[in-house]
């Protein structure tokens, strides 16, 4: 399907907090839940989510919910989740993709990391548009997602608890982790270089010597960079 | 999909040209990342073998491509196994500031080649393979991240060319 005609699938409001929902969970997501969530009944929600699975928004796939196997599990359910392609539609058309490319091809070739380090840290503060650095971890929750990160607030900075795994073994500091890399296609290519762009950008986004601080710790799968309360009792 | 794919590993070898002697203040921020992320590479899924000098728990003492030239070199299950480790892991943070440490190579600093399960690469195999990438650009026996070739691919290169030993243009040592 064209990327016109998937993004236009979105225009129906319920398809949309359905899959605005789905992509928030970050998992796999069953009709049960989907439903409950955009306040629907479950055969509505069902026809909205396979419309998007037909659009190549969404995948599914079937799964036992309960975890339990053998008789008395029940048919495995439906669920869902988001594709990993990009969708772009820029009318009329440009194509900054093959022009990010190229220039970090010339800027790895030439070594100019630092350059670009620089003009991210530069680009982040005139975003912040305040003088104050950002004020917690709630207020870079925010400004993280307003740019496309999807962030989210793990309160165990370990292993990431999966659901029904119960309570994480001694509390953690928090910390902000982004399910969305805004830059996937470059990071992908040049990921030193794109990734520590990145980073500046963060940190010059939540400015330094504030209450939070970004820092690198890369995970397959995610944004490269983490947000946490910056430690001022020393280290 | 045969059995000879899914027997292969993958073998890596980087070089990297100091910009200060390994005791140097300038780069004690390299060498105390070394023993954490070399942690990260030995329990990282997919994670084979990598060079160790004798009695030394990496290999920056070795000097087999020059002076002031440090070498890498490891074998992972799978490129997306080396890929992660690279590049989503800790290790991504030393690649990061590598500029910091590391002169600007004009040449491939990095080598990619299939090797079968259970077979641990020499170092002048490593080389050699690294100089084959600079003198031929990418091929299924000496490639990069971005010009990859699969262990099939890199087979079927080596039937078609049975004896392929493609003459070396230059010394690898000769960095």
């Amino acid at each position: 399907m064209d990327d016109i005609e998937a993004i236009a699938a979105l225009q129906d409001p319920v398809r949309r907090r359905l899959y605005e929902f789905v992509v928030g969970q970050g998992r796999e997501v069953g009709r049960n839940e989907a439903a409950e969530a955009a306040g629907i009944a479950r055969t509505l929600a069902a026809h909205h989510l396979d419309r998007l699975v037909e659009a190549g928004l969404l995948e599914s796939g079937s799964r036992r919910l309960t975890g339990r196997s053998g008789p008395g599990a029940g048919r495995p359910a439906k669920v869902y989740t988001r594709v990993q392609a990009e969708r772009t539609v820029s009318l009329p058309a440009r194509d900054y993709r093959t022009a990010a490319e190229l220039l970090a091809e010339a800027a790895e070739q030439a070594g100019l990391d630092a350059g670009l380090t620089a003009a991210a840290r530069r680009r982040g503060e005139s975003l912040r548009g305040s003088t104050a650095p950002c004020g917690g971890l709630e207020e870079a929750m925010e400004m993280l997602a307003a740019r496309g990160y999807e962030p989210r607030l793990e309160g165990d900075g370990g292993d990431e608890g999966d659901e029904g795994s119960g309570e994480a073994s001694g509390a953690a500091a928090p910390v902000l982790r982004m399910r969305n890399c805004p830059f996937h296609a470059v990071a992908e290519r040049f990921p030193p270089l794109v990734c520590g762009m990145n980073l500046a950008l963060l940190e010059g986004l939540l400015g330094t010597d504030g209450p939070v601080r970004a820092r690198m710790d890369a995970r397959p799968g995610e944004c490269c960079v983490v947000v946490e309360n910056s430690k001022n009792n020393g280290d | 999909m045969t059995s000879s794919t899914r027997a292969a590993h993958l073998a890596q070898l980087n070089v990297a040209t100091l910009r200060h002697p390994l005791d140097d203040p300038r780069t004690a921020s390299f060498v105390e990342m070394l023993d954490p992320v070399n942690a990260v590479a030995d329990s990282a899924p997919g994670f084979v073998w990598r060079l160790v000098e004798e009695g030394a728990a990496d290999a920056t003492g070795l000097r087999p491509a020059g002076e002031g030239v440090i070498v890498n070199l490891t074998v992972w299950q799978t490129r997306e196994a080396l890929w992660d480790f690279t590049y989503r892991s800790g290790h991504l943070e030393a690649m990061r500031r590598r500029r910091e440490w590391f002169e600007r190579h004009t040449e491939a600093h990095l080598v990619l080649w299939w090797v079968p399960a259970g077979h641990l690469p020499t170092v002048d195999e490593a080389l050699e393979r690294l100089a084959d990438l600079r003198a031929h650009g990418p091929s299924p026996r000496a490639f990069t991240f971005a010009s990859s070739y699969t262990a099939a691919e890199a087979a079927q290169h080596l039937q078609a060319v049975p004896s392929a030993r493609p003459t070396l243009a230059g010394d690898a040592s000769a960095v």
